[in-house]
């Protein structure tokens, strides 16, 4: 009888030892699972990003380490530098080159492989090849072909009447060449970002505008384009993000790598590398960063906010898109 | 019942306008490709004394040697497949794991932290590389693979991915049923969660394998010129012979022979991810 109890007082201590560990279980788990992101995470993206204001307001060198304190004296020079000015200015003129142009000829050719194709698969694999080459490789193909002397692009110009564009020497024409590297990379693949917001488009959307008399480009522009708004907004905000980085593609624009003899396409990463790693004063390279960082917040907030209100608008317009059951309050 | 497709015009198969066009876009993004090959199989003189070229040249493979002996090839390409595939492996690994607490998993927090993990995606992190650049140089870092790795490890992205992938292909009676054959959360996980969740993890690989491959920015800050990854390398083979570009292409060539092979075998999964990322992103 006593032996019994007692195995039994036993199994029900094991048992609810057993309860209580797999409620830590059930609890715990979660929280383990995420950490991995949050702490590697924290050490190589927010710590760092924190910790560059921290050097931006000191002296501080390559070699030589941290110096003194010097409030927002960095800040004040590279303010103050006309290098600063020009890099922000070739950023903004890369951009722009490059955004603007890929993102309707992403959606173009998404329009046309969105037709019935025969080979889909082969055509949607052409387009994004240029994806899998390193931009530093793509780079160095396209600084062949804008050679300024011999450069193929120059050759069919000539052929055509035209003089010969100095791709690497005028302000214009060298943002044009590196804006062509970054297009030719990634038109393909926000391409195919466009083909798959297009046909998640239900197909008797289109129904209802054919009975309606409209024809196929009205339908587009009408029906298409406007539901596809979240995927554009989206790309736009990517390549946002990515293209005021840009580093690759000037940097290996000419075998210098400090952007041209008088910068002409000098971006602001290739300036936070130089005032870094070539003036050696990570004090400044930091506060370019951080102006880099504000400037990329500021418009990724203004992208967010004129596309809202843009939507917001055309929403009513056409009250097509299915809205998301919601609680009214 | 009509098919869903047949009105508008989406099932006629197209006139020639639209292969037309078409054509002209993949040769638009194949010619640069053909055209490193085309320079890098001349020889010097070629080059300089033809305006255009047409056919390759038979220089290629002398051109190869050359470019091999002179920078640290055959290390750059270790080194950008040890770097890409541990990224890869732990970018993978942590964004399955994150995903599906996030997916699957009920805990306090959670939706404000999956709310962080989206917005961090928009944090240009690149621009920490002087802390980071000091860090690695406390550590001693500098010029191994590890400095390369370490930032790579994890990424916003991956988890955002796996979460929304999880949600709908991970039934919750699935866990459910498991747990209740009194299998701990972590063997749940194992034997449910992660068979679940490998075509998405696959193409999560991928897309991390690629774009650790062809990353060239804090490599070409942090690691020495002895020991690259290839598009470091890229750039020492510019610097050194910016006036061959026979020899320069030659080794683009190289460089890119790897992805493309890559490209070939798995495209149609590269296709798939992109376009399945696109609807859920």
């Amino acid at each position: 009888m006593t032996a019994a109890t007692e195995v039994d007082a036993r199994a029900i201590r094991r048992i609810s030892f057993n309860h209580r560990l797999s409620h830590w279980d059930v609890k715990l788990s979660p929280y383990l699972y995420i950490s991995p992101f949050f702490i590697v995470f924290a050490l190589i993206g927010l710590f760092p990003l924190a910790y560059t204001a921290w050097v931006s307001l000191h002296d501080w060198n390559l070699i030589g380490g941290q110096g003194d304190f010097v409030g927002l004296e960095n800040f004040q020079t590279v303010l103050a530098q006309p290098y600063f000015w020009i890099s922000l200015r070739n950023t903004f003129s890369i951009f722009l080159l490059s955004a603007v142009p890929q993102v309707i000829a992403a959606i173009a050719i998404a329009a046309v492989l969105d037709f019935n194709l025969r080979g889909k698969t082969f055509w949607r694999m052409g387009v994004l090849l240029p994806y899998v080459v390193a931009p530093v490789a793509v780079a160095l193909i396209f600084n062949d072909l804008f050679g300024d002397k011999y450069g193929v692009i120059n050759q069919l110009l000539n052929t055509v009447g035209i003089e010969s564009i100095r791709w690497h020497v005028d302000v214009i024409p060298s943002h044009f060449a590196i804006a062509t590297m970054v297009n030719f990379r990634w038109t393909g693949y926000n391409a195919l970002i466009f083909l798959a917001a297009m046909q998640a488009v239900p197909r008797d959307y289109y129904e209802a505008a054919i009975i309606d008399g409209a024809g196929r480009w009205r339908t587009f522009w009408s029906l298409t384009v406007p539901l596809m708004r979240p995927t554009i907004i989206f790309v736009i905000i990517t390549s946002t993000i990515g293209g005021l980085q840009i580093f690759d593609e000037p940097r290996m624009f000419d075998q210098y790598g400090q952007g041209g003899a008088s910068r002409q396409w000098q971006t602001l990463t290739l300036y936070i590398y130089e005032l870094g790693w070539n003036q050696r004063n990570f004090g400044r390279a930091s506060a370019v960063s951080w102006l880099l960082f504000l400037i990329i917040v500021l418009i990724a907030a203004l992208n967010f906010y004129i596309s809202r209100r843009i939507s917001a608008t055309s929403d009513k317009a056409i009250k097509v898109r299915p809205i998301k059951a919601r609680g009214i309050s | 019942m009509r098919k869903t497709r047949s009105i508008g015009g989406h099932d006629r198969r197209p006139g020639f306008w639209v292969y037309g066009v078409l054509v002209a876009v993949i040769l638009g993004s194949f010619f640069p490709i053909w055209w490193s090959f085309l320079i890098g199989s001349q020889d010097a003189a070629a080059i300089n004394k033809n305006g255009m070229i047409f056919v390759p040249g038979g220089n290629f493979f002398a051109n190869a040697a050359t470019v091999i002996d002179s920078i640290p090839f055959w290390n750059a390409l270790l080194n950008s497949i040890i770097v890409s595939s541990a990224v890869a492996l732990s970018v993978v690994a942590f964004s399955t794991l994150a995903g599906y607490a996030f997916a699957k998993l009920k805990f306090r927090g959670r939706e404000g932290l999956l709310v962080f993990v989206i917005a961090t995606m928009a944090v240009p992190t690149q621009l920490g590389i002087v802390p980071l650049f000091i860090v690695m140089s406390r550590l001693g870092w500098t010029g191994s693979l590890w400095a390369v790795i370490a930032p790579g490890l994890v990424t916003a992205f991956g988890v955002f991915w796996m979460t929304q992938y999880l949600k709908d292909a991970l039934p919750d009676e699935l866990i459910e049923a498991v747990r209740m054959d009194g299998a701990s959360m972590i063997r749940s996980f194992w034997h449910v969660g992660l068979p679940a969740a490998r075509p998405a993890a696959a193409m999560l690989a991928l897309f991390a394998f690629i774009g650790t491959w062809t990353n060239f920015f804090w490599p070409f800050i942090v690691l020495d010129p002895g020991n690259p990854t290839l598009p470091v390398a890229l750039q020492q083979l510019q610097a050194a012979y910016y006036v061959d570009y026979s020899l320069v292409l030659s080794g683009v060539v190289l460089s890119i022979i790897p992805l493309i092979a890559l490209f070939v075998v798995l495209g149609k999964q590269l296709v798939a991810g992109i376009m399945q990322g696109a609807v859920k992103g």
